[in-house]
């Protein structure tokens, strides 16, 4: 079995992002970058796979800058053995990526594509959905816990009611929640071996899809802020701020 | 042109964030329709028939609909999207599984989780969890939207008499089968819609003490929140969980024990009227968005909170 494991590079999740003053984004100059935290527990759960027989081969791709390398050889040293970076400019909408992904998938025939549920930056929530819809394959969104059992995959989903299990054949499209399990770091020795497998690069000019944005951004702003609030002294003078000033209980 | 409104439902009720989505949708455009795919749905039907903003209903009944797998429910809406300007559900779990597989069918690319209508094309919505608000303007002839439902106020139930439009289901997708749903039945109100949230985070220590939460919880008619190290911990179930990759709450008052206030949690709660904190570590960064903080040891905190509460004469339901 092959697995492909898609990886995005986002600004690290402990980064206080900033707007851009014109308005135009995010500052990203100086800004720490990491790979996108479910996306740490797709490559996890694949790499788990490998390591009980069950696969054979893990590619990670990623779409993005030249620098996204960076996320794909985090994922080579984690575990898995080769990479492609897809090399794009500017903003790539989870639709294009999608389309980027499905020419991937036509070439190297995945049994399971894995990634993360969102990604941290747009939160958009939606290119394992897309990327099963243009396949026409089953989609297990938001796993929390999977299990093989020979060409169907069991998978439990996290849902605002609660979980629910469903049971996808083969080959499926995976995006994994936090909670799917605990990622491990990449060892100094695994790190060093992980610069030795290859990257391979394509454009989308290559893969012959067009990924020009079809949401244009307007504007970027901050949000409202909070005006500032009190420190109370004591559980009693709480409560009676919250009956006779704030008037919610 | 119309908006189709895509029903989240459980075969006997619509769902509340429905309700929202059609506020939503009609901003877009008045002539909404709402699709609603299901399995002996009939009262759904019905109860959507009767909201005044809608004016027609959708319905599609087939057993494979039974339980909203999104591939049995794309190729139904993709059939149907061809007179629509707009395709609109609710940005939560339902919503989120469902319409990127429609979008990507239509080869359209989709706006996720809007907090505001500017116009039927252009739309507001948060990006970087909450930490920016991006303004952005579709430029496909169709849109895919989820909305976010808290920002949307829900719509009214009644006045409305909309015709109910039978439709022919689309053939069921067999790689894909539901299993089971594990949903964990309280009588408290739901998080998502609650007035009042009381949330635990890793301060709590283990899930007995959540027993102190639930006891306020119980007196204040609360729903119950978490924090994602609390769920990770094993305190609480996931449904519990506010914040970027959780559930999204905008309560009348929000109560944060324990819970230092990461960034991804505050993307969850920081837009709640009145947010109360309660942590003995007085730097932790929820005492930032905290209209009042209490910097205690919630273990003795939590106990004299309750008994202040019943001291009181009455308290707001």
């Amino acid at each position: 079995m092959k697995i492909l494991v898609a990886v995005k590079r986002v600004i690290d999740y402990n980064v206080q992002v900033r707007v851009k003053e014109d308005g135009t984004g995010v500052v990203t100059d100086n800004v720490k970058m990491s790979s996108n935290p479910p996306d740490d527990n797709a490559i996890e759960e694949a790499v788990k796979i490998k390591e009980a027989g069950k696969a054979t081969e893990i590619i990670a791709i990623t779409v993005g800058e030249e620098k996204s390398q960076e996320t794909v050889r985090k994922a080579l040293a984690v575990g898995a053995d080769r990479g492609i970076l897809i090399k794009t400019e500017g903003t790539v909408e989870p639709l294009a990526v999608a389309k980027a992904l499905q020419k991937i998938v036509d070439k190297e025939k995945p049994d399971l594509v894995f990634m993360g549920k969102q990604a941290i930056d747009d939160d958009c929530n939606q290119t394992g959905q897309m990327l099963s819809a243009l396949l026409n394959w089953p989609q297990a969104t938001f796993a929390s816990k999977i299990e093989i059992k020979d060409k169907i995959l069991k998978v439990t989903r996290e849902i605002d009611e609660g979980l629910e299990t469903i049971e996808v054949n083969l080959p499926a499209i995976v995006t994994c929640d936090l909670r799917l399990n605990e990622p491990r770091y990449a060892s100094l020795p695994n790190i060093m071996k992980a610069k030795k497998k290859p990257i391979e690069i394509f454009t989308a000019a290559d893969l012959g899809i067009d990924i020009t944005p079809r949401v244009q951004q307007i504007k970027v702003e901050e949000p409202p802020k909070r005006k500032a609030g009190i420190k109370v002294a004591s559980v009693a003078e709480l409560v009676s701020k919250l009956k006779n000033e704030a008037k919610v209980i | 042109m119309s908006v189709l409104l895509i029903a989240e439902h459980n075969n006997k009720e619509v769902k509340p964030f429905t309700l929202n989505a059609i506020t939503a949708a009609s901003q877009m455009d008045g002539d909404v329709h709402v699709l609603l795919i299901g399995n002996n749905c009939g009262d759904v039907a019905k109860a959507l028939s009767e909201m005044s903003a809608v004016k027609k209903v959708l319905h599609a009944e087939a057993a494979h609909y039974e339980n909203y797998l999104a591939e049995n429910f794309a190729p139904l809406v993709v059939k149907v999207s061809e007179n629509y300007s707009h395709i609109v559900s609710s940005a939560n779990t339902f919503g989120k599984n469902l319409m990127p597989r429609i979008a990507a069918h239509l080869d359209i690319s989709q706006v996720s989780d809007i907090t505001k209508v500017i116009s039927p094309d252009t739309f507001i919505r948060p990006i970087y969890a909450g930490n920016a608000f991006a303004t952005v303007k579709s430029t496909d002839t169709k849109k895919c939207i989820t909305i976010r439902p808290t920002s949307f106020e829900p719509c009214e139930t009644s006045g409305g008499s909309a015709p109910i439009e039978k439709i022919e289901a689309t053939e069921e997708f067999t790689l894909s089968k539901f299993i089971k749903r594990e949903e964990v039945k309280s009588d408290r109100p739901e998080l998502g819609t609650a007035r009042i949230v009381i949330s635990g985070g890793r301060g709590m220590q283990n899930g007995e003490n959540f027993k102190l939460i639930a006891d306020i919880a119980d007196k204040l008619n609360a729903a119950i929140g978490a924090s994602r190290a609390a769920v990770d911990a094993g305190y609480i179930s996931n449904e519990h969980q506010v914040g970027q990759t959780g559930k999204v709450v905008v309560p009348d008052l929000y109560i944060a024990v324990g819970i230092s206030g990461a960034i991804q949690h505050l993307a969850g709660m920081k837009e709640s009227k009145i947010i109360v904190a309660i942590n003995k570590d007085g730097e932790a960064p929820i005492f930032s968005v905290a209209d009042y903080g209490l910097e205690a040891d919630l273990f003795e905190a939590l106990p004299q909170f309750l008994e202040e509460l019943n001291k009181l004469n009455s308290i707001q339901k």
